[in-house]
């Protein structure tokens, strides 16, 4: 099965895309990740690390939103053990779409691989038809 | 390193708030002081564990892209230093050499970008051509073309991070992530001779 970790700058941000996951698809892990240690702003390197350790799944793709959510992911998983990083991917596509595809299609027991796929079609899946 | 943190926290702070998102002064101050604590408690032994020491602490306690770009910064130089006796002059220069390469793999940056990059490369090339004159020397002069690498950002454009977002409208301020390199360096150049 696959799961989500949702990276956020903000902890709002992060609770209410994984909120909005959970209620559109089901039985998906998705783990929100947001704000600093102390619940503002930023990025909390060591709350990333909990989540990807925590994590149920078999495979976690892991969605950013902005620059130093990026960094931070990276720097994290670069320093995990082999056999947890093998299970993590990050995910280049927009945080709400592109987590919503994704979970959309681990709900129906899709491989990490299809799941990436859709959520990177998220980033050119035009909203508006009539322009 | 923590007491020019302190020193600089509100001047960093102000270059971010030009065009940053305001807190560079703030998280650099307290992941320094971080540093501090857990080195007074975990003792380390060498250089090298002095400086693991700092990067776990920056990247856990620097919100912003400062945290994992020092804090991998901290800990590529920590790699290429040797794990027993005092570092020579050509470790410490390897040391400053990993860093830039972590820092720039870290950030994808390169030097023009406006980042900490445009004061640490110049401060590299700085160190190996010091030559002969001992760390301090060579941290010296280090930290004094770092400093000159900050102030050159002035102009330029900022490609990376949120100061991009403004393209043209970055120009004309000192790149806050430059400035703490420069200073962090002048930093240990100061201990260095003070020792």
């Amino acid at each position: 099965m696959v799961g989500l970790v949702l990276v956020s700058h903000s902890p709002e941000v992060a609770r209410g895309t994984a909120h909005m996951v959970a209620q559109m698809v089901g039985e998906v892990e998705v783990i929100p990740v947001g704000g600093d240690p102390e619940g503002g702003l930023g990025t909390n390197p060591d709350g990333i690390r909990a989540a990807l350790q925590s994590a149920r799944s078999e495979e976690l793709l892991v969605f950013m939103d902005i620059g130093s959510a990026i960094l931070a992911v990276e720097s994290v998983v670069e320093g995990l053990p082999e056999s947890l990083r093998s299970r993590v991917r990050l995910v280049d596509a927009p945080f709400v779409e592109g987590a919503f595809a994704a979970g959309v299609l681990a709900s129906t027991g899709a491989g990490a691989e299809e799941c990436v796929a859709a959520a990177v079609e998220a980033r050119t899946e035009p909203k508006l038809h009539d322009a | 390193m923590a007491a020019a943190m302190e020193e600089h926290r509100a001047e960093l702070t102000q270059l971010d708030s030009a065009i940053g998102d305001g807190d560079h002064g703030t998280n650099m101050h307290r992941g320094f002081q971080a540093a501090l604590e857990r080195l007074e408690t975990s003792e380390p032994s060498t250089p090298a564990d002095v400086l693991k020491v700092v990067s776990m602490a920056l990247v856990s306690k620097v919100g912003g892209a400062a945290g994992p770009l020092y804090g991998t910064a901290f800990l590529r130089a920590s790699s290429a230093l040797p794990g027993e006796g005092k570092p020579s002059a050509a470790d410490v220069a390897a040391a400053l050499e990993a860093a830039l390469q972590g820092i720039k793999q870290r950030g994808r940056a390169e030097p023009g970008d406006k980042t900490m990059v445009d004061a640490l490369e110049p401060a590299v090339r700085a160190a190996r051509e010091s030559g002969g004159e001992g760390v301090a020397a060579m941290l010296r002069a280090a930290a004094s073309a770092a400093a000159e690498g900050a102030e050159a950002t002035i102009p330029l454009t900022a490609r990376k991070g949120r100061a991009s977002y403004l393209g043209a409208r970055s120009a004309g301020h000192k790149d806050p992530g430059a400035a703490s390199t420069a200073y962090l360096l002048a930093a240990a150049a100061r201990a260095l001779e003070a020792s």
